[in-house]
């Protein structure tokens, strides 16, 4: 039954999601490309400029943001899929924030113990 | 429909259609489904390596080493930082690039063009694969970093990059044989016969995941 409804939708690029998969024109993936190429540079020169401090982390995760962003919405054809599969997909690993922010604490606290503990 | 039919098979053939018969909840191949599935677990899994990467980072009392010292490749007597790591970015994403390419022309029924770009995304994946063993072998054999400790300071230092680099490493060489099986199957018309080249796309999905898993490792360990 999928075939189909696969071969009567052909080659329509507005039924993309639905007919014969994802279908976009070859000129979308190189400009992603050659960005990801121009924000990995960027990142790169952060490294070989020795930006130090708040301008180093925050410029470290835009362009890792940015880049990811890219990549699951262009790369892996997330921009066009339903609604339904975004949030299946893109809502859990929220939940990490919640790990991260403890894991965050916990090595604080290690840290001051440590401190406590073993430098006289 | 509460009411099911008498025929409804008993057993395992009945978990596997009372799991998949008729009740569509993604309006995409299954086998994509389970694959972003399964990536999703993946990120979680990677996330954890991540995260206690960053929780012994922050807990530790020796100086955390330099990445952009210790990652410097020597050319011509000069030290350039992170050249090898900036050259396995470059090599990852040239083969995310090249993997996409494919899906594309694979749902264009373009059998020779989506093999030959699968077997180009492989071979850069053996490449990123054959410099990572270089930069373990330099930080092994050279270097003296073993996972309990390592001249240039905390000794967590180690067991957090062998264990995060190596399993992105196993997820290259797995995604290198996983691409290898499909082109060849794309090559022998597998999927014409199939009539859906959605199998390709699917693999591409994973591909691009290992690219992505490397944003964030390039991020948080080689440029923190």
């Amino acid at each position: 039954m999928d075939q189909a409804v696969h071969a009567s939708h052909g080659a329509d690029a507005s039924h993309a999601a639905h007919g014969e998969g994802q279908q976009h024109p070859v000129r979308i993936y190189l400009w992603i490309w050659l960005l990801l190429f121009v924000l990995s540079s960027f990142s790169y020169m952060v490294d070989y400029f020795q930006l130090h401090g708040y301008l180093r982390w925050s410029l470290i995760i835009l362009f890792m943001l940015l880049k990811a962003g890219f990549i699951i919405a262009i790369f892996m054809h997330m921009k066009w899929e339903r609604l339904a599969l975004k949030l299946a997909i893109l809502t859990p690993p929220l939940a990490l924030l919640v790990l991260i922010s403890l894991m965050a604490i916990e090595g604080d606290y290690t840290f001051l113990t440590r401190l406590g503990s073993f430098v006289h | 429909m509460s009411h099911q039919p008498m025929t409804a098979p008993e057993g395992l053939q009945g978990v596997s259609s009372d799991w998949s018969a008729d009740k569509h909840a993604f309006p995409v191949p299954w086998g994509k489904v389970m694959m972003w599935i399964f990536l999703l677990s993946d990120t979680f899994i990677f996330s954890c390596f991540l995260t206690s990467y960053m929780n012994v980072r922050i807990s530790t009392m020796d100086k955390w080493p330099n990445p952009s010292e210790v990652f410097a490749l020597n050319v011509g007597g000069h030290d350039i930082p992170l050249l090898l790591i900036a050259i396995m970015t470059m090599v990852l994403i040239t083969s995310s690039g090249t993997m996409a390419m494919a899906v594309n022309f694979g749902y264009r029924r373009n059998r020779k063009r989506t093999a030959a770009l699968m077997f180009a995304t492989a071979a850069l994946g053996v490449c990123f694969v054959s410099m990572q063993a270089f930069e373990w072998t330099k930080l092994i054999v050279h270097e003296g970093v073993r996972p309990w400790g390592n001249p240039m300071g905390a000794a967590q230092f180690g067991s957090s990059f062998f264990m995060i680099t190596g399993f992105h490493g196993l997820h290259v060489s797995c995604g290198v044989i996983y691409l290898s099986v499909v082109a060849i199957r794309v090559l022998n018309g597998f999927y014409d016969r199939k009539g859906t080249y959605e199998t390709v796309e699917v693999a591409g999905l994973y591909w691009h995941f290992v690219d992505l898993v490397w944003v964030f490792i390039f991020a948080f360990f080689y440029l923190w």
